[in-house]
């Protein structure tokens, strides 16, 4: 199939079409809405189910329900309404069953703004619900890549059982790029055999996140535990731009890291010699390749659209074995390259010790780029 | 690396929005690659509504621009935005049919083109956006004009086909008039 100009929603909503999603459950929000726009045309076209429910509470049950009966489904939103989906969102992951969630991310704390922000970094990556479990979680950097994810994340959900998140943010979510549609995947015919699909002429599943004995739930955290380390050994994913000889890393993720592309090649032009790690599975976290790259580089700068949360994830990697450096921009407001240019000639130049509060200089930094009005 | 940004804005209902997914298509026909981003959200309703356009012969990193190298303004709002972050030397095209001031830069190649007194006289005010553009091709030939006329013809709806010879009348009223305040700046 030939690329076309693709607009990011629409293209999400038709990849998870494409990859044989069986039912969509949502309630519209910005800047996620085309997504379930597109869903509520075309999957009554393909007789598959659609409910925009009456809340995000209600449809994340919808899709629980759905997963326990065996079908391949999803619902997206964005912050404040994945927000609402916590608790559903803890009983799929109890109940082990595969669901895929798209959160189109948006300014915040609170009801903010539907900019795009990368500020749900903690609430996807370290979990979120209540309790111990791990879902994986993937950021897509352009409309292709979303693309070729949201077919990636079913498969990965129904290989664990496990939750997984596709990330991307208002920028990916309204953004048009030329990209290619993977071809229309065939429905599974047969339920998986764990599947609640009524339990003529065999015993019962039963499905459930309830454990009221102790020890039972414990057996149950063993096995999520040992799946997560499974995941962890299988399914690092991650991008490299120019790190072959690179003195200086920057690593971000998504829009950031797809920002700061722009910065490293007019950086380059200056003779710094900067490349860029940007994390696909942001859970898994790609930890050994962080630790690796601070071995062979001389600084590192985080670069996100949020407070420094992949910041200490990175820090925890790198041990302390070279300086890591923070910029950032919150709130909706997504960095121009110049400004991330700017970081990358300073973290070049300044060679300091070890610095363990980056986000505290940070902050000093960013109030005076805020008082110049940029 | 050759790559241009431009970003297009005016009030909305202008057609900024579609003008430039005109010039993303004609990118895209022509192997090269592309983003369009709008701005969206609360200032799409009624406010001004631009959009920010990269084509680039390279892989695109960010889809979004402090400083374009072009700039199409439909209204005085948007020049007053964007003649102050167009790059020096920069390109800007400023509808004055709206705007009523001068630059107040002398660092831009830039026309003035009364676009929607031209559209007018073409029959269908709303093609104010296609003279501008055919204006920006004029000053600045990111793209030729046979180009964005295939990729009009290519991905115009269907309920609009009706209106492609007066899209064509448009951007080539625009690209004439630009094309020749071009050749004088140069010579």
């Amino acid at each position: 199939m030939a690329k076309e100009l693709l607009k990011g929603n629409e293209a999400f909503a038709e990849a998870a079409i494409r990859a044989g999603c069986e039912g969509f459950f949502g309630y519209p929000i910005t800047p996620s809405t085309e997504f379930l726009e597109h869903m509520a045309r075309r999957m009554p076209q393909l007789g598959r189910a659609f409910v925009q429910a009456e809340s995000e509470v209600a449809a994340i049950n919808m899709v629980y329900g759905a997963a326990c009966a065996g079908k391949r489904v999803m619902t997206s939103s964005s912050s404040p309404g994945i927000s609402l989906m916590m608790e559903g969102i803890s009983y799929i992951a109890g109940t082990e069953v595969p669901a895929v969630i798209v959160n189109v991310m948006r300014g915040g704390p609170g009801l903010g703004n539907i900019a795009p922000s990368q500020g749900d970094y903690y609430q996807m990556v370290k979990g979120g619900g209540h309790g111990d479990y791990f879902p994986i979680v993937l950021a897509p950097a352009s409309v292709q890549e979303a693309i070729d994810f949201i077919s990636l994340a079913f498969d990965l959900a129904e290989k664990y059982l496990n939750i997984v998140y596709v990330i991307a943010d208002g920028n990916m979510g309204q953004m048009m790029e030329p990209a290619e549609l993977p071809p229309m995947r065939e429905l599974p015919k047969e339920p998986p055999a764990w599947a609640v699909t009524g339990a003529k002429g065999r015993k019962p599943n039963i499905l459930s996140s309830i454990y009221i004995n102790p020890p039972d739930e414990e057996v149950t955290n063993i096995r999520l535990v040992k799946r997560w380390l499974e995941i962890e050994k299988n399914e690092i994913r991650f991008s490299e731009y120019l790190m072959e000889d690179a003195e200086f890393a920057v690593i971000g993720f998504g829009t950031a890291g797809r920002v700061a592309t722009t910065a490293i090649r007019a950086a380059r032009q200056e003779g710094i010699k900067v490349g860029l790690f940007r994390p696909i599975t942001l859970a898994p976290f790609p930890k050994e390749q962080v630790a690796e790259i601070s071995r062979r580089v001389k600084r590192i700068l985080v670069v996100e659209m949020n407070s420094g949360m992949m910041l200490e994830d990175v820090a925890a990697a790198v041990q302390g074995r070279v300086p890591v450096e923070f910029f950032g921009r919150m709130g909706g407001v997504t960095p121009f390259p110049d400004e991330i240019l700017d970081e990358i000639r300073r973290v070049a130049a300044n060679k300091r010790p070890v610095n363990w509060n980056a986000r505290a200089e940070w902050i000093a930094r960013l109030e005076q780029i805020v008082a110049e009005g940029k | 690396m050759n790559e241009t940004s431009i970003i297009i804005s005016g009030f909305g209902g202008q057609g900024a929005l579609f003008a430039g997914q005109v010039l993303a298509y004609a990118a895209l026909d022509n192997d090269l690659n592309v983003t369009w981003i709008p701005s969206y959200g609360p200032e799409m309703r009624g406010g001004t509504a631009h959009c920010t356009v990269i084509i680039s012969e390279d892989a695109i990193g960010s889809p979004l621009v402090r400083n374009p190298d072009v700039a199409v303004v439909l209204n005085l709002p948007s020049l007053d935005k964007y003649e102050k972050l167009t790059r020096s030397g920069g390109v800007l095209v400023a509808n004055s049919s709206l705007i009523n001031r001068d630059l107040s830069r002398n660092d831009l190649r830039h026309a003035y083109l009364p676009a929607n007194e031209i559209a007018e006289e073409i029959g269908l005010a709303r093609l104010a956006n296609m003279v501008m553009l055919g204006g920006m091709l004029g000053l600045d030939p990111i793209l030729t004009l046979e180009m964005v006329k295939k990729a009009l013809d290519e991905h115009m709806p269907e309920r609009h086909r009706k209106t492609i010879p007066m899209n064509y009348e448009a951007i080539e009223r625009g690209y004439s008039l630009c094309a020749k305040e071009s050749a004088s700046i140069k010579s």
